[in-house]
């Protein structure tokens, strides 16, 4: 009776790309707005994700997410230093400067100030220079993207200058970066130069990296020094979900995309939904002279279903290929809004629940039809 | 056929009833119908518009229950027969043609006429091969792969009766098989039904109100207003009911 679904599903090329592409278009609405919230949420911890080398993040006690920097004087990070299991701790600046171009232009960016000695934080993925170049005078690295909007148009080329706080900066190298919620320039220089680059201000230790010694459990090692510090200490997944989930608390972010992905989800069930239902309306002449030939409720039931599922699961199917093919396309175009961005498994798995409701939904108005179909109607 | 038992005919009604609705929207569409149908004829229910001809088929079918009295169906009480078993009991045993045909479209003229096989649980190319031994009965032996959209009216209505008969019921009904044909391809769709299907262990009935193919009937049933008027020996001589 497969046989017989399949073909009466696809008899009509035209009606049954109809249905796979209402399905495929749900599909779309749904994983694409959920992947750019996902995407997005994973900006707002950005440096995070780009300072994986730190196992334990410490911070003012107060602070609540990667941008509300509640600066530490200076000694905590000794305090740090002592504590048992840690194998070494250094500093991290973070702070928002206004970057002036040589052409007079200004741009609010990011400043990290790193390690002087050890470079830890410095970026990961160097494209032109090296991280080593920061020990040159005034050297600073920026990520690629920033340059492109500071010098728009302009081939990249290292030796650049840049004024902050009126003091001169050098482009010694670009990098990637992860790039952040709000998609300023993130500039790196050592720490000791980022004082003089940031605003002054009475304390400027953002940050205190930590990495743990070998074997130290990272969780017991974090609780260890928020207890003889005072401080807020948290391993890099902790700090990661601290900041996503103070995001998805204090901004209208969620409840937008939240709004976006249910009507996708309607407006997918709508066309989908229709577009099946109205399927089975038309054969519903066909149904009743099967029901009248001898096929029992149990097995059009059976046929309904298997019509259902494969038109999921192919709608489906094409749906994240097209969603995963624009976050490639996007990618590959370098363009900063959507980069970073892709279809992770939970939001496949959970468009993949929303779309397999609206299978059902459909197909349960469609039985509802078939089932309680008078056979005798087919004489009519 | 003086033996009236359920049992020597094909189709038996006793007092058949049938209401449509309930209440104040009530409609009694058979008013208590009398009739057997013998096998090895073709029986022939005529009557005008609304006069309960194709309530009766559906009921002496197994499509509908009677309100009230009895029908046996091949020999067995109709009411004994219950849910998922009145279906089988149609699979296994009635043959069904449509005034519109009610051809599946995307399925070929031998698919289609193989369907009832494939219902039946036959695997789909043994199927199919004995479909089109059935289609080159009706002589549509060389339209097997041609799509129901491709072939004529008459020739669409080949079809269903080859699929009506693949499976060999022992009962074939026919709401207005001609109906929808003109006088030409209506003979040859008559002529073929009389010719295939008139077997001794068969029975055919055909609803029809086209008076140009009443001369194929060996019975001819006339029914009005719910109730069966008279009946007609193809000899010529007529039985006249009293009710
Ligand atoms: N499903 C139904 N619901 C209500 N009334 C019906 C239904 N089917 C048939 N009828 C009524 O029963 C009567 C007989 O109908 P039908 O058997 O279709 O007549 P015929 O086939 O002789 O034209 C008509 O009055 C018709 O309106
Ligand atoms: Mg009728």
């Amino acid at each position: 009776m497969n046989w017989l679904a399949w073909r009466m599903l696809t008899g009509d090329r035209t009606k049954y790309l109809g249905i796979v592409f209402g399905v495929a278009f749900g599909t779309v609405l749904i994983a694409q707005q959920m992947a750019i919230f996902v995407g997005l949420m994973r900006r707002t911890s950005s440096q995070i994700i780009d300072i994986s080398a730190a196992d334990v993040w410490v911070m003012d006690l107060k602070q609540q997410n990667l941008d509300d920097i509640r600066p530490m004087p200076d000694g905590r990070l000794y305090q740090v230093r002592g504590v048992q299991g840690v194998d070494w701790a250094v500093r991290l600046s973070k702070s928002m400067v206004r970057v002036r171009t040589p052409n007079g232009d200004f741009l609010q960016s990011l400043l990290i100030g790193v390690d002087d000695s050890s470079f830890a934080g410095a970026p990961i993925e160097m494209i032109k220079g090296s991280y080593l170049d920061l020990r040159r005078p005034d050297g600073v690295i920026i990520d690629e993207d920033g340059y492109k909007r500071l010098f728009p148009g302009e081939t990249i080329k290292l030796g650049q200058a840049l004024d902050m706080n009126d003091r001169r900066a050098i482009i010694v190298g670009t990098c990637k970066v992860t790039p952040p919620f709000q998609t300023f320039p993130v500039v790196y220089t050592r720490y000791s130069q980022a004082l003089q680059y940031a605003p002054p201000e009475r304390n400027s230790l953002s940050f205190i990296l930590v990495k743990a010694a070998p074997g130290q459990s990272h969780k017991a090692l974090a609780e260890r020094i928020a207890k003889q510090t005072g401080l807020k200490a948290l391993t890099w997944d902790d700090f990661f979900w601290m900041n996503v989930n103070w995001f998805i608390n204090n901004t209208g972010i969620p409840i937008n995309f939240g709004i976006t992905v249910t009507l996708g989800f309607i407006v997918g069930a709508a066309i989908a939904g229709q577009t099946f239902y109205l399927f089975t309306i038309e054969n519903l002449k066909q149904f009743g002279s099967l029901k009248a030939m001898g096929v029992t409720n149990i097995r059009l039931i059976g046929m309904i279903l298997f019509q259902a599922v494969v038109v999921g699961v192919m709608g489906y199917g094409i749906g994240l290929g097209m969603s995963a093919l624009f976050f490639e396309t996007m990618e590959r175009s370098g363009h900063p809004d959507m980069r970073g961005m892709w279809v992770p498994w939970q939001v496949a798995t959970l468009s993949a629940g929303a779309v397999a409701i609206i299978i059902v939904i459909a197909s349960l108005l469609s039985l509802r039809r078939v089932l309680v179909l008078e056979p005798a109607m087919v004489f009519k | 056929m003086t033996d009236n038992s359920p049992q020597s005919h094909a189709v038996v009604c006793r007092g058949v009833v049938k209401d449509f609705g309930a209440g104040e929207t009530k409609v009694r569409a058979l008013h208590g119908i009398d009739l057997n149908v013998r096998y090895g004829e073709m029986t022939l229910l005529v009557g005008p518009s609304g006069c309960g001809k194709t309530t009766l088929i559906s009921v002496m079918a197994g499509l509908l229950d009677p309100t009230a009295g009895e029908v046996f169906l091949l020999g067995q009480d109709r009411r004994k027969l219950v849910g998922s078993q009145l279906v089988r009991f149609r699979a296994d045993n009635i043959g069904f043609v449509f005034q519109q045909y009610n051809l599946i479209p995307s399925l070929t003229a031998a698919e289609n006429a193989a369907v009832p096989l494939i219902i039946h649980g036959v695997k789909r190319s043994a199927a199919i091969d004995q479909a089109r031994l059935m289609m080159k009965e009706v002589g549509l032996g060389d339209k097997c792969q041609a799509m129901p959209s491709q072939l004529s009216g008459g020739q669409q209505q080949r079809v269903a009766i080859a699929r009506a008969l693949v499976n060999e019921p022992r009962l074939l009904v026919c709401d207005e098989p001609t109906a929808a044909l003109d006088a030409h391809s209506g003979r040859t769709v008559m002529e073929l039904i009389k010719r295939v299907t008139v077997k001794p262990d068969r029975a055919v009935i055909v609803v029809t109100h086209d008076n140009r193919v009443f001369d194929f009937g060996d019975r001819i049933v006339a029914m009005s207003d719910g109730l069966v008027e008279r009946v007609e020996e193809r000899s010529g001589q007529e039985t006249l009911l009293a009710h």
